[in-house]
């Protein structure tokens, strides 16, 4: 894993690896569903729910080293990225129950693809203390 | 599907509903982060942190507009998507010619480029789908 270059944060290991993965995963099942036209599928909300579970785990991974006295970079951008990934899978949950047409799985799609993104710069934040 | 004649289209159903999840997103990423940086240390950077907190109220304005649907709701959101245009296009000029006005980055410095330029192209897309949705009422 990429762990070694980054030891000392709790952001970046086999977690985050893991909800990137997963993430990714939904969100070509999704895009696959948009373009052929079908509304979100249970594959898709039982994806965003392990998705969650996973960034929830990793959210209690750093709320543990931070309790442990570990400080981000950069704390505010930090806890920005931190309440947003949490919020984002819940968020693709709502809109796409609300939208059962291929756009549906659009949003699940996209918001599948901004988690990683925000998961990344979740670990960039983290890591800018070193220097 | 089998709606035939609508005079104004929904501005919150389909794509539109995809426009909303994005704004939604923005508006949690941008309100958090500005939240946390004026609740931190506003001292270090007012004007950007200050613009952050505008950005991420234009991008929870634009969202409501937008899912409301309504006459008034397009108007919101038009307004909104002009504001969140020109603001991101005069940052962007702003943050490249005097650095020193932005020390710390915004959503809508270098023309959003933190943000993978989406900051540039969302206000152009929610334009563009207030224009595709226009629809006088027969």
């Amino acid at each position: 894993m990429t762990s070694a270059a980054a030891a000392g944060s709790p952001v970046d290991g086999w977690l985050a690896t893991l909800a990137i993965v997963l993430s990714l995963a939904v969100a070509v099942w999704a895009l696959v569903a948009a373009v052929r036209q079908r509304p979100p599928d249970r594959i898709q909300f039982a994806g965003l729910a392990v998705v969650e579970l996973a960034l929830l785990a990793l959210t209690v991974v750093a709320l543990v080293a931070l309790g442990g006295g570990d400080r981000p970079g950069e704390p505010g951008a930090f806890f920005g990225y931190l309440v947003t990934l949490v919020c984002l899978p819940p968020l693709a949950w709502v809109l796409a129950r609300m939208e059962p047409t291929r756009w549906g799985s659009a949003i699940v799609c996209a918001i599948c693809l901004v988690t990683p993104v925000v998961v990344v710069r979740l670990q960039q934040t983290w890591e800018v203390v070193g220097g | 599907m089998a709606e035939t004649k609508a005079p104004e289209r929904a501005t919150n159903r389909g794509p539109g509903r995809l426009l909303i999840a994005v704004y939604i997103v923005f508006a949690i990423a941008a309100t958090s982060r500005a939240g946390l940086q004026i609740a931190t240390k506003f001292g270090e950077a007012p004007v950007a942190y200050l613009l952050s907190a505008l950005a991420a109220l234009i991008y929870i304005v634009a969202a409501v507009g937008l899912a409301r649907a309504g006459h008034a709701g397009r108007r919101v959101a038009l307004a909104c998507c002009s504001v969140e245009l020109v603001g991101v296009l005069a940052v962007g000029l702003l943050s490249i010619v005097d650095r020193e006005l932005f020390p710390d980055e915004t959503v809508w410095s270098g023309f959003g480029s933190g943000y993978g330029y989406v900051p540039l192209v969302l206000p152009v897309l929610g334009l563009l789908w207030l224009w595709r949705t226009r629809r006088d009422p027969a």
